[in-house]
């Protein structure tokens, strides 16, 4: 029972994290249709943003000023970068991102050095906050899932309730229609994909100093994220947040439990034994494989739904 | 008369050029450094560079050669052993005949063959290849060359004098086992297992798991496995952020069991950990910078490197290799590879970390060990700290070599 309640906060919380930092590529992919694969970089440039912000003047004001200066790369990125070679279709967009993420991580090398920094989490959030009958359940996972679903609740504000969020759902479909009648639909465009960076960087100034921040922190949750927008649905908010949630728990529960195909043949009377065909295969527990069943979920999703839990476009 | 002078001059070069060995004296002796120095492993590689570097540095300048001058060249081979067979066939175009490699034991066993078929193909230009960290026991086993030297104690040596050391502490009941999913981590995984039952039977190993090698972001649910175990004792092969992330996690799962680790003092690794680990984190390895019986010039070193780099000497074997080399070269008044490498084998000299002796049989570096524990540094049992955190290595036991000393199957084929 203990177990099963921390494995269950700890499975929610990583996955609002991933909601979070997936968030906004899905975001950008539903507007402008761009697969953005520098997407994990502002990630990581939030988190390197953070740690040089909070060495100076302390974790809170990075917390608010790191994502800002992401909001001013982002609208700089797609302002003389993605508009420029928009007009060469989506191979070029998607070969620009994938360019840009090569940039970041060395511009981040150049500027911080190739080892890790040393960004920790601020004193006053260290430590237990709550107590699971032995476990402790700490302060920073809470906090990181408060600000997750925090920015939910206020994307989802913000794109239902506003007018500016009426305009953005609109020119996801309509986009002629809306510049026809007279939004500047590029400049749409540019908030969005701002916003989408400043949400990757605010997940990494929460998620920098839990884990670690070094240069190849945007690499470790490259893939990861695109499983979670694959999953969800390309373009769907609901989908990512579901998908999280799914991904976040199944590789926390996964891990708990050492049971392979050979004890499920074992029940049934077949011993699998090192003479056994493939016996290092049947012998594979499902810990061993759970950082890699969201991938293998992703395959089948693809399979069975190519459009995703929520997507609503087709192939 | 200046004609004759001329094709004297041409004489003298042609034959230094046919020879290859010319006096010993009055000349530079280039050592190809073949390891990451870019990409993920960037840092570290740099930092070993600087060590091997730094090392030469110092017998350049006290003359340990007893005349040949020591250069130190960086090739990066982006830790791909393909890429290493490449590097090492130009570092023998240029002439370059003393290989150090250290980072995976993949590349090592790859440089190791490789400098063997070489050096059977090229009589007269042989190759010598100094392992200063690739520890897969097989590569002074099953597989050593006599053209190899290991200067790190491989990993089951470790695990033997780490097992002695905890077969000797009652309070250690329950082992936990957490590795990474390839061939180090199993041979960790494996050694741990069949030492403990040898000589602690009642000891539990409560848990034997293996995660994918840096794919794994958050640790929480292992360190939550390992708290629901009850153990008391974590060993692991883990390095870079996977040993980070798991330390990290366990602390703010209120794990308390002690982690016994091979790679927590390799950079990078002390800060992102920083205070998460201390006093439980240890380290079983060759060299405490704060071992109190350090001969003098430990410290010297290490402060000198610090105050020329502002990084920490993280690897000793480059000075140890450094040192046998040129002893080597000064007893055989030459640098002849072949000369060199049987000069090596049986010698004794000393290093940071005390006397070390490269064996014959299977030129495996016998050394002491030391198991040390992660602790505040205090400026008196903890003087050095490390990566600036303020965070050092107390030194908790030194093992003799003796400790470590395994038996070898090796059966090596020596030249003529």
């Amino acid at each position: 029972m203990e177990f099963f309640v921390i494995s269950l906060l700890n499975g929610i919380s990583y996955g609002l994290l991933l909601f979070l930092l997936s968030s906004g590529l899905t975001l950008i992919f539903s507007m402008m249709g761009v697969l953005n694969f520098a997407h994990a970089s502002f990630y990581m440039l939030g988190a390197y943003f953070a740690y040089a912000i909070a060495a100076r003047i302390g974790f809170w004001p990075a917390l608010v000023l790191a994502p800002l200066l992401l909001v001013a790369v982002g609208a700089l990125v797609e302002r003389f970068g993605l508009r420029t070679v928009h007009k060469y279709g989506h191979v070029a967009e998607l070969l620009f991102t994938f360019g840009l993420a090569y940039l970041i991580e060395e511009a981040v090398k150049l500027a911080w050095g190739l080892s890790t920094v040393p960004y920790h989490i601020p004193p006053e959030l260290d430590g237990p906050l709550f107590h699971v009958f032995a476990s402790p359940f700490p302060k920073y996972r809470a906090f990181m899932m408060l600000v997750s679903v925090s920015m939910l609740a206020a994307i989802y504000l913000v794109l239902t309730r506003t007018r500016i969020g009426l305009v953005i759902q609109a020119a996801l479909t309509h986009p002629q229609m809306v510049e026809a009648l007279g939004h500047n639909v590029q400049r749409v465009f540019m908030l969005v994909f701002a916003g989408g960076a400043a949400l990757a960087g605010l997940a990494g100034v929460i998620g920098g100093n839990a884990f670690v921040t070094a240069p190849s922190m945007a690499a470790s949750v490259g893939t990861i994220v695109f499983v979670v927008v694959v999953l969800g649905g390309m373009g769907s908010l609901g989908g990512a947040f579901i998908a999280s949630l799914l991904i976040g728990l199944l590789q926390t529960f996964a891990v708990a439990i050492d049971a392979s195909p050979a004890d499920l043949l074992g029940a049934f009377g077949l011993h699998v034994t090192s003479a056994t065909p493939l016996s290092s295969v049947w012998n594979l527990t499902l810990s061993q494989m759970a950082p890699v069943l969201p991938y293998l979920l992703m395959v089948a999703m693809l399979i069975v739904r190519p459009r995703g839990l929520m997507g609503t476009r087709e192939g | 008369m200046k004609k004759a002078h001329f094709l004297l001059t041409g004489a003298a070069v042609a034959m230094a050029l046919a020879c290859g060995t010319a006096p010993a004296s009055a000349q530079t002796v280039k050592i190809a450094f073949i390891d990451p120095l870019s990409g993920m492993m960037g840092s570290l590689g740099t930092n070993e560079l600087r060590s091997w570097q730094y090392a030469a540095d110092i017998a350049n300048q006290q003359n340990w050669t007893g005349g040949p001058k020591l250069e130190v060249v960086g090739f990066d081979n982006n830790l791909s052993p393909q890429q290493s067979l490449t590097l090492l066939r130009e570092a023998a175009d240029q002439g370059i005949r003393y290989i150090v490699q250290g980072n995976g034991s993949s590349v090592g066993m790859a440089l190791e063959d490789a400098v063997a078929k070489y050096n059977e193909r090229n009589p007269g230009k042989e190759l010598v290849y100094l392992n200063y960290g690739a520890i897969d026991p097989a590569m002074t086993n099953g597989k050593c060359s006599f053209w190899q030297f290991s200067l790190d104690a491989n990993s089951d040596m470790k695990m033997e004098a780490l097992t002695s050391y905890l077969a000797k502490n009652p309070n250690v009941k329950k082992v936990y086992l957490i590795d990474q999913d390839y061939s180090f981590g199993h041979d960790v995984a494996r050694a741990a297992q069949e030492d403990l039952k040898r000589k602690r039977p009642d000891i539990q190993i409560v848990g034997d798991e293996f995660h994918p090698l840096a794919k794994v972001k958050d640790f929480s649910p292992y360190a939550s496995k390992i708290k629901a175990s009850g153990a008391d004792t974590v060993i692991t092969g883990n390095w870079g952020s996977d040993l980070a992330l798991l330390i990290k996690a366990g602390k703010d799962a209120g794990v308390t069991a002690n982690y016994y680790t091979y790679y927590a003092t390799t950079t990078g690794v002390p800060t992102a950990m920083g205070a998460a680990g201390a006093g439980r984190v240890k380290y079983i390895g060759y060299f405490g910078p704060n071992t109190p019986g350090n001969p003098p010039q430990a410290d010297q070193v290490f402060d000198g490197f610090k105050k020329k780099y502002n990084d920490d000497l993280s690897m000793i074997a480059t000075y140890t290799g450094i040192a046998l080399l040129s002893k080597a070269f000064k007893e055989t008044h030459s640098t002849d590879p072949v000369k060199v490498a049987k000069a090596l084998e049986g010698m004794k000299v000393q290093s940071l970390n005390g006397m070390v002796q490269m064996r014959a049989a299977d030129h495996q570096l016998q050394q002491p060990l030391v198991i040390t524990t992660w602790v505040k540094a205090d400026g008196k049992v903890v003087k050095h700290d490390q990566e600036n955190t303020g965070y050092g290595w107390r030194t908790d036991a030194v093992l003799d070599a003796a400790s470590a000393t395994l038996p070898t199957t090796c059966q090596m084929k020596r030249p003529d």
